[in-house]
């Protein structure tokens, strides 16, 4: 298979302006004629899905969720880049492209980020106009903030409620299409299967979580929005319902999966407290801002924080990065606390954690002004640890946040299966092997509202496709295997619950798939998770049945994927012989423990091929180009 | 701690539905009462009973996807807490707690502690929104908007859709909700334009999804986990019948255009 | 949405279809029910200026026959009004929740919200057996003489049960204004961040010396005070 990008001619400036020009439109009287099915309702399939309809294409609209409202991209906390200049501190669009592509590592394909830079200032006024209560300085104007290492002040927020406003002003222009009759709306449905006609995306075979009944739709084009797989760790910053089930049945479909190893760490969470622990919290990275990161420099040093003087404290993020301190990105970070820890000089009763102190800034600032920073986020560390932060340091440490890896699509967000579009977290596209803060945000924005509405047009206007009918050969083939497959899982009446499975699956890929990996953890990993996997199939107890309201049975369907990402996941991880941004391989750092990246042999995107149940997936490579952003090894030092 | 649960088992809908017992003999100071509830249910799955269903999604309070009624309050006993923020420290040994799903004739049950709340998505639906489709915004910085109405509109934008309000509400009235979006829209220059046919359609949608009325009771926003105040309730208040009695009708002009 | 601004016929019954549009029927019918309580009970305390001064002033009212039936209509509509929305409020909210909690555990602890309801009734059959105690007289628990107040209160006060009856009316009426006099502000929509808590204070002081005012009437009697 050769992998076509499809990245317009000329300068990086003027790709996308061509591009658009030379998209063929689709006649607006005959836009009610599609039907574009779309899966997710987070900002990327939720923008998606409004705007479609807005032009006048016919949507269908998916979540899992009771509704819409509530897809994952609401968790996120701390705000949105977009290259406004508003704080007139020297950004650009060419400078948002050119930090983005650095700190994704050089993994990422220049024309898509630089897009994402010139789009990033549209979507600021599209969400102001939706009513987007965005943080604003006493003279009326947007207010911004410095975030996840840039120098530049150009994140826009909405106090620590940043994703869910934004998501709300999608999910309200979503209704707005709904009571149009624009957008059919299906909550708690979760797709299970893709369907191909004529080796184009014609249709999804889903699940009413209600019912349990199955169904299908068809349509001339689906959209995948489903967010990332980070939940294959069990432990995430993700909610408990993210998903990879659509995109890896996507994936057995035919479309290839690039860079999933690529998996971002965050460095300020709240520690795990016990093994019954269903998630992890996220502190919102602006903590950094202000709070200052420090273990003992003694090991094992036991003595409560306050009692451990200032000279006995390592700030080591300060001490090796001196430039950029505490606001180092977040892979740095993330690795810094885990060296520490693993030199025993973690604190708190894991020993897996260290200080985020603001003593210092309470000292310089006053409580109150901190207290106004960052109020919202102490409450709730004091609510799920039961320590005051104001009075006692944080405790933190890193846990897996945000997957860079997903679906291969080329500039137009196409996967390599002709007509299904993939957006947002759940496709591999533009943070190459790290992704700075509040861009993910922007990055689902920008894929929703401002590219596929025009990309997807060109698809539709210039492909042939036959009419569908909802009992086409290929549509009953795939509901059966769906069937059968949530019929295999309910007969195995085994002895262990699907949440033990997951655990012991995320388990072995935080030791050895994590932050650090090496070759020996890896090929671990690729024996003991198929084994793992057979296990599960024999051994695991769902209960209840299929047609009915069934937690369980939806949480073992995409446990049973886990295990095949997962494995995929390490091969990828072992395959890429080099460390760089999220992927650290320990056999390739510098001699002071810093990522050494090999853009001589592993400059390109990885993209796997399903080969079939048991069979070694086949490797795809879309070689980078660097013509604007000189390859230099990252220093923050 | 050991923990004694009374929950609300009901197979669906249609279904008369009773409390269960339920011994929980190892509860942690440090879970959250979700994964309590996690526990019990692992250990009623290898038993081969059906576990306790209830919705849930982010379990950091803000998706809005979890609740039920602990001891008859809404979210728990803690102020400003969703129940998957609510932890097991604040419940001491030998405790006995009845979990029951929210009550009301908009959301029916779905099963056990979980309820259908889609009546909330057909108020929004209904005018919860500002008309601007996408490509058509000015710059960002084109409508000023002072701090302090920008801070009051986020006040009321917080809301996360639990339907809270509703369940603590003796009414079962949806009005803390419908007003946190008209007063959120309201207060900012976009919502001006839509401001009277908002209020008019939310509320008349809000009726005939069957919710009751305000009686301003205020238990809505002790039970809010966001901490929307009633002020909300007045707003709208305002907002529709200044709309209803006041707002003009349609210019002839327009009419015949179209 | 669906195109609004309905011609001005159809406007008030389209409004009063709608819940806001009930409320601020109840809140308007309540701010005359309010008004005459507090011009009705600066009449009653008239009673401590003595029995020429009250009767005269009763005297003085219905000498205006016209007026004295324009306030009685409207008065008469705002309780119809008044009971009606009431009432249908009350069922619309038991309605919109058909199962109940088995367990209460209420952290508002607002009585007099919770009981408007009630008081509300309580209210209503008082105000008829009041109207045909002392306007009409056809409960006459005591002797009854038209248009000579001062005589009839004194003389039906010394009936224990009767004076009881009127000061736990009152003291109801009292409950119901605590909330209601507040609550009508937030109908309407009168909602500032500055004012709303004072509204709070100016409406249980009200209350309060409503209640009071209206009771010494009747304690008076009872204690000899007036006789
Ligand atoms: C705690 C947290 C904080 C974050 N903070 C920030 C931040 O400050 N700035 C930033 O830029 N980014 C942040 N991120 C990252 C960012 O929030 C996400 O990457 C982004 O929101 C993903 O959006 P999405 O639309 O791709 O997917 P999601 O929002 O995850 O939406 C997925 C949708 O797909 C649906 N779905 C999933 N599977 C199925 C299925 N099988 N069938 C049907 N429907 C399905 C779901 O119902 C949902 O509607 C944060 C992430 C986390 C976890
Ligand atoms: C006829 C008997 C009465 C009945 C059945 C009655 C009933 C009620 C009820 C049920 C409410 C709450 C309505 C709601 O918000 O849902 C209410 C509110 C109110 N009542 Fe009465 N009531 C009566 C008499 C009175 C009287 C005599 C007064 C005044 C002197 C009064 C003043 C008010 C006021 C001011 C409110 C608040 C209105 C609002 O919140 O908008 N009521 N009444
Ligand atoms: C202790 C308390 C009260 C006393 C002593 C009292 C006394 C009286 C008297 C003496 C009259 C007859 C006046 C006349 O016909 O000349 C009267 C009339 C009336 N009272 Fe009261 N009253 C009391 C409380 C109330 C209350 C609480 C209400 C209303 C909620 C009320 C409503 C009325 C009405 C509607 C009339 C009839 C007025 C008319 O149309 O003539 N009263 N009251
Ligand atoms: S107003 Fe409060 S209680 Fe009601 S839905 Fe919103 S957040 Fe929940
Ligand atoms: S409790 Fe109910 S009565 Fe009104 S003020 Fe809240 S909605
Ligand atoms: S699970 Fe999301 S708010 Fe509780």
């Amino acid at each position: 298979m050769q992998l076509d990008a499809k990245i317009p001619e000329g300068p990086i400036e003027k790709k996308w302006d061509s591009h658009r020009f030379h998209l063929k439109l689709v006649n607006p009287a005959n836009k009610r004629k599609y039907t574009v099915l779309v899966v997710g309702t987070g900002l990327a399939g939720g923008s998606a899905a409004a705007t479609l309809a807005e032009l006048g294409y016919n949507v269908k609209s998916f979540c899992i969720q009771d509704s819409p409202r509530r897809a994952h991209s609401i968790a996120a906390q701390g705000g949105i880049n977009a290259a406004k200049n508003y704080q007139n501190d020297g950004d650009s669009i060419y400078r948002l492209f050119y930090d983005t592509v650095k700190g994704g590592d050089y993994r990422a394909r220049e024309a898509n980020v630089y897009r994402l830079a010139q789009i990033s200032v549209n979507i600021i006024d599209q969400c102001v106009a939706q009513g987007v209560p965005f943080a604003r300085e006493y003279g009326g104007a947007l207010a911004n903030r410095s975030f996840g290492g840039a120098q530049v002040s150009r994140t826009f927020y909405a106090r620590g409620q940043t994703g869910q406003q934004l998501l709300l002003g999608a999910y309200q222009a979503l209704e707005r299409q709904v009571q149009a009759g624009k957008v059919k709306m299906y909550p708690r449905t979760e797709m299970l299967d893709l369907v191909l006609i004529d080796g184009k995306a014609r249709g999804i075979v889903t699940r009413n979580l209600v019912t349990g009944k199955m169904e299908t739709h068809v349509g001339d084009a689906v959209v995948l929005a489903t967010g990332g797989y980070g939940n294959t760790f069990f432990l995430s910053t993700n909610a408990k319902g993210s998903n990879a089930t659509a995109i890896w049945r996507a994936h057995k479909r035919g479309a290839l999966f690039a860079n999933p190893c690529f998996t971002q760490i965050h460095p300020t969470c709240i520690p795990v407290s016990g093994d019954y622990q269903s998630k992890l919290t996220l502190m919102s990275e602006s903590l950094r801002n202000d709070g200052r990161i420090w273990v003992p420099k003694k090991k094992g040093d036991t003595r409560s924080p306050d009692k451990i003087p200032d000279g006995e404290r390592d700030y080591y993020l300060e001490r090796r990065y001196p430039s950029f301190g505490n606001l180092v990105p977040r892979d740095v970070a993330s690795r810094a606390a885990k060296a520490a820890c693993d030199e025993g000089r973690g604190v708190g009763p894991s020993g897996l954690g260290v200080y985020l102190d603001f003593g210092d800034a309470i000292k310089r600032l006053g409580q109150r002004a901190i207290a106004e920073r960052y109020g919202n986020l102490f409450d709730m560390y004091e609510r799920i640890t039961g320590d005051d932060p104001y009075k006692v340091p944080m405790r933190i440490y890193p846990a897996i946040h945000y997957t860079m890896g997903g679906l291969w699509v080329d500039y137009n967000l196409m996967s390599t299966i002709p007509g299904m579009y993939v957006l947002g977290e759940a496709n591999f596209s533009d943070h190459g092997a790290n992704r700075l803060g509040a861009s993910a945000l922007m990055q689902g924005l920008a894929d929703g509202y401002f590219i596929i509405p025009y990309t997807i047009g060109d698809y539709l206007a210039t492909t042939k496709l036959a009419k569908v009918e909802a009992d086409h050969a290929a549509v009953k083939d795939a509901e059966k295997g769906v069937k059968a497959r949530l019929d295999k899982l309910l007969a195995a009446k085994g002895s262990r619950t699907v949440d033990s499975f997951h655990r012991e699956l995320g388990k072995l890929m935080w030791e050895s798939c994590g932050m650090a990996r090496n070759k020996k953890g890896l090929e671990e990993n690729l024996s003991a998770i198929p084994a793992l996997k057979e296990q599960f199939w024999k051994d695991v107890r769902v209960g209840g049945a299929g047609e009915e309201f069934n937690n369980e049975l939806e949480k073992a369907g995409r446990v049973a994927d886990y295990f095949e990402l997962a494995e995929l996941m390490c091969r990828d991880a072992l395959h890429r012989e080099e460390s760089c941004g999220g992927h650290f391989r320990e056999e390739h750092q510098t001699p002071d423990g810093e990522a050494r990246r090999d853009d001589e042999n592993f400059a390109y995107a990885a993209a796997w091929e399903w080969k079939g149940e048991g069979e070694k997936p086949e490797l795809h490579k879309e070689p980078l180009q660097f013509n604007e952003v000189h390859l230099t090894q990252r220093s923050y030092k | 701690m050991r923990l004694t649960l009374n929950v609300w088992r009901q197979k669906g809908k249609d279904d008369a539905g009773g409390f269960v017992k339920y011994d929980v003999p190892d509860v942690s100071e440090h879970m959250s009462f979700l994964e309590m509830l996690d526990v019990l249910n692992q250990r009623l799955i290898l038993k081969g009973e059906a576990p306790v269903a209830f919705d849930h999604d982010c379990r950091e309070g803000i998706c809005g996807m979890c609740g039920f009624m602990i001891n008859g309050q809404a979210h728990g006993p803690l102020r400003g807490t969703t129940v998957c923020q609510l932890h097991m420290r604040h419940y001491k040994d030998g405790d006995e707690l009845w979990l029951e799903p929210w009550r009301a004739a908009a959301f029916p049950v779905v099963r056990d502690l979980a309820v259908d709340r889609s009546a909330f998505d057909k108020i929004v639906a209904a005018g919860g929104y500002v008309s601007v489709s996408t490509g058509s915004a000015p710059d960002g910085n084109a409508i000023p908007v002072p701090k302090e109405i920008a801070d009051r509109a986020m006040d009321a934008a917080a809301c996360i859709g639990c339907g809270a309000c509703v369940a603590s509400c003796p009414n079962a009235s949806a009005s803390l909700f419908t007003g946190a979006k008209i007063a959120h829209l309201g207060f900012l220059p976009q919502g001006q334009p839509e401001r009277e046919r908002r209020a008019l359609a939310m509320v008349a949608q809000m009726d005939l999804e069957q919710f009751g009325g305000c009686t301003l009771f205020g238990e809505c926003q002790d039970a809010c986990p966001k901490g929307i105040s009633i002020d909300v309730i007045a707003r709208m208040n305002r907002d529709y019948w200044l709309s209803a009695l006041f707002s003009a009708p349609p210019s002839a002009g327009a009419a015949a255009s179209g | 949405m669906s195109s609004t601004a309905p011609a001005a016929t159809q406007r008030i019954t389209l409004f009063y279809q709608d819940y806001v549009g009930k409320k601020v029927a109840m809140a308007l019918s309540g701010v005359v029910l309010f008004g005459y309580v507090i011009i009705h009970m600066a009449g009653n305390l008239q009673i401590f200026a003595g029995r020429e001064q009250l009767n005269a002033y009763a005297q003085a009212l219905h000498a205006n026959v016209p007026l004295l039936w324009i306030a009685r209509i409207v008065l008469l509509l705002a309780v119809g009004i008044h009971f009606y929305t009431g009432i249908s409020l009350a069922g619309a909210s038991r309605a919109a929740r058909p199962v109940r909690y088995q367990v209460k555990g209420q952290r508002h602890p607002n009585l007099a919200g919770r009981t408007m309801a009630l008081s509300g009734l309580v209210l209503a059959a008082f105000i008829v057996f009041h109207i045909l105690h002392l306007t009409t007289g056809t409960v006459q628990p005591a002797p009854f003489a038209d248009l000579r107040p001062y005589d009839n209160m004194v003389n039906s006060f010394r009936v224990i049960p009767v004076a009881g009856f009127y000061v736990l009316s009152v003291c109801l009426l009292g409950l119901h204004l605590y909330h209601g006099a507040w609550s009508m502000f937030q109908s309407v929509g009168f909602n500032h961040p500055r004012y709303t808590p004072a509204l709070r204070r100016f409406a249980a002081v009200f209350a309060f010396l409503l209640a009071i005012g209206f009771s010494v009437v009747p304690i008076a009697v009872l204690t000899g005070m007036v006789r």
